[in-house]
């Protein structure tokens, strides 16, 4: 096994391993990060929410950017499926309809990154389901 | 590396270990098997969460889903509804005890709301059998950090203006004895992690080890730093075979890493750990009888000074603390003193561990900022008092603690307000009381646990405790006097100004405290001869009610000593002389006309 | 030097004292019970556990016990507020309450320091009765263990282990169970127990005692069929005196031979005679291993002394591999024993079973000794009953003898006869001059200008000497007490220190120190005016060289030959066993 000879080791080792417990991190402080929650009820299954989740999850960490990816049951929007809701720190949630990998792209560019608003948002009057 | 969506956290603590957890997490890895999810769910067997109440627990990352009294035959729901369905399994979740409702993730519980983990932090958060997982979460970054920036006189600087102050119950202030034992020069010094807790139901520093054993070995190579010890020795008891499983473990892969043993990170300082075992005496965590037994003779405590930072083991300089301490030294290296010593009261800095235990609905360990208050750790952390009782008393510091009672609920705890009030820190044990619990015979658990642990070395101990208990069991049984109380206390104040080591001088503590808060619950039982709490089983006394016994004479077939007389279809009597109160008749009355006052 | 203030007195003394050392330079006399401190003798117990020396010391929470707690610039104590003098009367009735209270029928009863500090601390109720430890007693054939009254002092425990080293007893069990017991609370015969009764010696109360063997002698006394004879060990002398009021050192030979003979022994002899006799045969054995050695034979060197029966039982039990090495010679209680049975009693024309030796011994592993199979003959022992000083004293008061008004009287003949070489057999380092005094003139032909070795003298623990032998240097090693022996079997082992001969005796300070004599209460003052009455009873004797006692000498005349003759070596020498202890781990 390698020895950990200096600090600067210490750290490349450290940074390497981030990502193990990297979204046990997340979550202790969920409201820290980007919150990304997927519909998964079977209406959302259907319509390709597990690739939707995947999307997130994979591109959310390959841009560096600090989220929790979660999935949660059917938002009540079946129509729209998948819809996806993303909270970012500070903010409202904001749920978006019938997000594919490409409007999951858009999301993590504009919304996500920029603040910008894009297409699809779905106008709610509550606020999340778990309130 | 797999990129996993979902980490199932398992506890692997002592407790839920006990439960069946192990078989819960290989259950689980089987149903993702099964559905071949194995490379996107991770089951990660974790220390111990602390909600002890309701393991084994099972935590969902990311969304946090805390999933209690979980089975091994619930992997297959938590897999197949959870992972694959996103719904959570209901009939898992937890029940708020007060609310009444289920509670979806840890952020909304109670327990957790108010708990600021800084020594538990890795508890029930990494694998504590992967160093890589305590190096992602930062362990040794601190030892690196001393290693590499720090002077020795620099590190007791910063441990000393941190405030932090020793959490096995003295509340000596850490780095003070670091500097100590730094200044006493000498060819060998040693670093010694006192892991005896030998306080009933305290498991703090159990915890600690079974969940992240690298803090302690890392601070341990700190203080080895800081004083010039290159050698370490862990005293832990042998009925903790977990923290000795994993203790093993973190110590193989901490020296594979050369993060423990010669040059360490090429700086040229060199440091190793050992374990020894404790036999279980309670009284070999002090430290001068723990040093003894360390030395393979008889685990008793010698008179200070010297201290062990002047003659300890192997009559080197040594400086010993206990796993609690440690666990805090490595954030306060990381984030500082100016960190550390904002949270907390005046002077008890930083956060403290507590055992919770007795009647209160959420039994567990928690981690609260020193200033907590009593009330808000019993009721809103500890859920309140089981089945809607009377809280009575809460007896902290274990057993050589006091019993402080509601008049003290909105003391906020730390070192010195405990004392002031009766009681102590000690290492955190805190026991709920409720109505039901008669304060003398509290006294008398505990004296029954000094009676047993006493080394017997100084008489006032050895015998004092001895005849202090044999009081307190004769008022319990309604035959001691107003003489014996003033003997019993002037007996305690001796006790405490005479004994050798902190078992004696603490010991009476129990007795103290409640004849100070419940002088009136003792003079009932002297002078009237009756238990309040209908706990003192010599006092109680069965009477049949006139009125209701329609003379069956099922009571008078059950008596086993011939107690209860009576004509048939008449009213029947106990004689009290022959009652042995083994309450047969009152289980078998089917009228109620059996009563105990 | 540290000043502080006891009891509004300014006192300044060394640091590193204790408050109780203080205390004593300004008249203030602090109570103690279980420390024990003979410095010069390098023993010291004090594990401050029974708390009675405790005082009250300005800023500190709890009180201190002085014995154990270093003085401190500008200390404030004070030994006798109202706080203290509860604390330590508390403390008292407490130890009190779980110890039996028949002291009317103690063998310590008048001795004990328990009973002297209830005294002190005018104890006359017990507040706090309990129910109280019992144990199961303990007897072997020296010492008898009543741990009912044991009060936890772990003075036997330091004597045990620290100073002796032997490692019998140590505190077993936790909190009011808490002993001193030997090894899973074994009996002490199974143990690697001496015999030494050094633990009897500083014993404060009665849960050590020897086995009292006063009324065999008094009914062996009472029976007209048998001839009882008596004899006396050299350290006797120097410390009955004790028992009777005297001062420590008061030589009181005369007396004691004229209360043995009121006591109705038909004889009363002196072991002196048989110290001079084991001188003959030892120092002869040490001139043959010497000349063998020099003529380059295989032999065994150093020669050990084996006069002393504790001794005996430590290098059998914990240095086995040493039996080879020790003289052969018996000790004199045995050769005494085996010259009366046999030379005795055949002048007399009484049959050995119907002559009764008894021994007055400062010891009690002459007890155990007087017992062994090898000093038996078809079951009779060469010495039959061995009793301490203390019995001796205990008897002579039984027996409404004044012992200070006796006049005193001379040993009978042939066995009472003896040299000033017999007599410092009773202190360390005497054996060993003795046998330089014989073996000088032996080896050398010449007669010696001055008997006086002092540099064999002293109470250093371990001490060494060269004697000139006419141009043989003969490099001689001293040990007393069996702490110091192990150190200097431990350097013969590691092959260290080239010694020809060396003398142990396992009590400190030798026979003048032993587990029979008179309680010295830890004083070691005590010990050295015994040390200094045996010098000063060598000085007064005319003949002062074991081999020109003329009765000595007829004794090979008439019976034994030459020293290690045959018969020599029949009757007066021995060998020795591998006795080590081993315990069995039962699965």
């Amino acid at each position: 096994m390698t020895k950990i000879k200096t600090l600067a080791d210490l750290k490349k080792m450290r940074s390497s391993l981030k990502g193990e417990i990297e979204l046990r991190q997340q979550s202790e402080n969920p409201d820290s990060v980007v919150q990304v929650k997927v519909g998964m009820g079977t209406c959302g299954i259907v319509s390709g929410a597990k690739e939707t989740i995947t999307f997130f999850s994979e591109a959310l960490r390959k841009r560096d950017i600090p989220a929790v990816v979660t999935q949660t049951g059917c938002m009540g929007y079946c129509h729209s499926e998948p819809t996806v809701e993303v909270t970012l720190q500070g903010k409202e949630p904001i749920l978006f309809g019938n997000v594919d990998p490409a409007k999951a792209d858009e999301i993590i560019e504009k919304y996500i990154k920029k603040g910008q608003l894009v297409d699809g948002v779905i106008p709610i009057t509550f606020k999340t389901i778990e309130d | 590396m797999a990129d996993y969506k979902f980490h199932l956290l398992v506890c692997g603590g002592t407790g839920c270990h006990a439960s069946n957890s192990d078989v819960l997490a290989e259950n689980l890895k089987a149903e993702l098997a099964e559905h071949k999810l194995s490379e996107e769910v991770q089951v990660v067997s974790t220390g111990c969460f602390g909600f002890c109440e309701k393991g084994p627990i099972v935590k969902v990352v990311p969304d946090n889903t805390f999933y209690t009294q979980v089975a091994p035959d619930d992997a297959r729901d938590i897999v197949e509804e959870h992972v694959i369905k996103g719904r959570k399994v209901e009939r898992l979740l937890y029940v708020d005890p007060n609310k009444k409702e289920q509670i979806g993730d840890s952020k909304h519980m109670d327990f957790y709301k108010k708990q600021l983990r800084i020594a538990l932090r890795n508890c029930g958060f990494i694998n504590p059998e992967n160093i890589d997982e305590a190096i992602a979460r930062d362990s040794y970054a601190a030892m690196a950090k001393v290693l590499s920036e720090m002077t020795p006189k620099d590190v007791i600087q910063v441990i000393k203006e941190s405030g932090l102050r020793g959490r096995g119950g003295g509340g000596f202030p850490t780095g003070l004895k670091w500097e100590i034992a730094a200044n006493n020069e000498a060819d060998q010094k040693y670093v010694v992690c006192n892991a005896d807790e030998g306080d009933p139901g305290a498991f703090m520093d159990r915890s600690i080890l079974e969940g992240d054993p690298h803090t302690v070995l890392e601070a341990m190579a700190i203080c080895g730093y800081s004083m010039g010890a290159d050698k370490g020795v862990i005293y832990i008891r042998a009925e903790y075979p977990l923290a000795i499983h994993r203790l093993k473990v973190a110590l193989k892969q901490a020296r594979e890493y050369g993060l423990l043993g010669t040059n360490i990170m090429d700086t040229g300082f060199n440091h190793d750990i050992e374990l020894r075992y404790g036999a279980g005496a309670f009284v070999c965590g002090e430290e001068t009888a723990l040093i003894r037994s360390m030395e393979g003779k008889r685990g008793e405590p010698t008179s200070k000074p010297p201290f062990p930072a002047q003659e300890g083991f192997n009559k080197k300089p040594t400086n010993v603390n206990n796993v609690e301490t440690f666990a805090n030294i490595p954030p306060i290296i990381l984030k500082g003193s100016d960190w550390f010593s904002s949270i907390g009261s005046e002077k008890s800095k930083g956060t403290k561990v507590f055992a919770l235990a007795g009647k209160i609905n959420n039994v567990g360990l928690i981690e609260v900022p020193m200033g907590t208050t009593l009330r808000e750790v019993i009721y809103e952390i500890g859920g309140g008092i089981k089945d809607g009782k009377k809280f009575k008393a809460v007896q902290t510091g274990g057993p050589s603690g006091g019993c402080l009672t509601e008049k003290h609920l909105d003391t906020p705890i730390d070192f010195d307000n405990l004392l002031a009030v009766g009681s102590m820190m000690g290492s955190g044990g805190m026991i709920v009381m409720d109505e039901d619990d008669c304060m003398v015979s509290v006294a008398k658990f505990f004296l029954e646990f000094t009676v047993e642990e006493s080394c017997g070395k100084c008489a006032p101990c050895r015998i004092g405790n001895k005849r202090l208990h044999e009081l307190l069991v004769k008022i319990t049984e309604g035959k001691a006097t107003k003489k014996d109380i003033r003997n019993m206390r002037n007996l305690c104040h001796v006790i405490k100004d005479t004994s050798l080591c902190g078992l004696g001088q603490t010991s009476p503590n129990p007795v103290l405290s409640t004849l100070e808060n419940f002088y009136d619950e003792y003079m009932e039982h002297v002078e009237n001869h009756n238990c309040p709490a209908g706990q003192c089983k010599a006092l109680m006394r069965y009477y049949v009610l006139p009125d209701k016994c329609i003379g069956c004479g099922a009571c008078a077939r059950a008596c086993p000593v011939g107690a209860i007389s009576g004509e048939r279809k008449k009213e029947h009597v106990i004689d009290q002389h022959l009652c042995i109160k083994c309450g047969a008749c009152l289980e078998k009355c089917k009228f109620d006309s059996i009563i105990v006052k | 030097m540290v000043k502080l203030t006891i009891d509004g007195k300014a006192v300044e003394v060394e640091a590193g004292s204790t408050i109780l050392d203080a205390a004593k330079k300004v008249g203030i006399n602090i109570p103690t019970l279980c420390h024990m401190e003979m410095k010069d003798m390098c023993i010291e117990n004090k594990p401050a556990g029974c708390r009675i020396c405790v005082v009250e010391v300005e800023g500190r929470r709890n009180l201190a016990p002085s014995c154990a707690t270093a003085v401190s610039e500008g200390m404030v104590v004070k030994t006798n507020t109202i706080r203290v003098l509860n604390a330590r009367r508390v403390v008292m009735e407490l130890i009190l309450s779980d110890h039996p209270a028949d002291c009317l029928v103690c063998a310590k009863n008048g001795n004990c320091d328990l009973q002297s500090m209830a005294q002190r601390l005018d104890v006359t109720e017990i507040r706090y009765a309990g129910v109280q430890s019992t144990y199961r007693e303990d007897f072997s054939p020296s010492i008898i263990r009543d741990m009912d009254k044991c009060i936890m002092c772990r003075r036997c425990e330091t004597m045990c282990n620290e100073v002796q080293t032997v490692g019998a007893l140590s505190g077993v069990n936790r909190g009011f169970e808490a002993v001193v017991a030997p090894a899973f609370e074994q009996d002490l015969e199974k143990s690697v127990c001496t015999y030494c009764g050094q633990c009897v010696a500083v014993c404060p109360t009665g849960a050590l005692t020897e086995v009292n063997n006063t009324n065999r002698v008094i009914a062996a006394l009472a029976n007209p069929k048998k001839k009882v004879v008596v004899q006396v060990a050299p350290a006797v002398r120097a410390a009955l005196g004790e028992e009777f009021g005297l001062e420590p050192g008061t030589l009181v030979t005369g007396k004691m031979v004229a209360a043995l003979r009121n006591l109705g022994f038909d004889s009363v002899f002196d072991t002196d005679f048989a110290a001079d006799l084991t001188i003959m045969e030892e120092g002869t054995e040490l001139l043959d291993r010497l000349t063998k050695h020099l003529n380059g034979e295989k032999t065994h060197l150093p020669i050990l002394t084996s006069c002393c029966p504790a001794w005996v039982n430590f290098f059998e039990k914990q240095f086995p591999e040493f039996k080879d090495i020790p003289s052969t010679a018996r000790s004199p209680q045995q050769m005494f024993g085996s010259i009366a049975k046999t030379y005795y009693a055949d002048k007399i024309g009484v049959d050995r079973s119907d002559l009764i030796v008894v021994s007055i011994m400062p010891c009690l592993a002459k007890k155990y000794e007087c017992q062994r199979d090898e000093f038996k003959v078809e079951g009779n022992p060469d010495v039959d009953f061995a009793l301490t000083t203390r019995e001796l004293g205990g008897l002579i008061k039984r027996a409404n003898i004044d012992f200070n008004s006796l006049a005193d009287e001379d040993f009978d003949k042939p066995l009472g006869e003896s040299t000033g070489a017999g007599v410092i057999f009773g202190v360390t380092g005497g054996v060993i001059e003795a046998a330089v005094r014989t073996a000088y003139e032996v080896y050398t032909k010449k007669t010696l200008k001055s008997v006086d070795f002092t540099e064999l003298r002293g109470m250093e623990g371990i001490r060494h000497a060269t004697v000139d032998f006419d141009g043989l240097e003969l490099n001689i090693g001293i040990a007393h007490g069996l702490g110091n022996a192990r150190e200097l079997l431990e350097s013969i082992r590691r092959g260290e220190n080239k010694f020809h001969a060396i003398e142990i005796m396992s009590c400190p300070g030798g026979c003048i120190g032993g587990g029979g004599q008179p309680w010295h209460h830890g004083k070691q003052d005590v010990l050295k005016a015994r040390a200094k009455a045996i010098y000063a009873e060598d000085v007064g004797k005319t003949i002062r060289k074991s081999h020109e006692n003329p009765y000595i000498i007829k004794l090979y005349e008439e019976f034994l030959g030459q020293p290690m003759s045959d018969k020599a070596h029949h009757l007066l020498h021995t060998n020795y066993f591998d006795r080590e202890v081993k315990f069995e781990v039962k699965k």
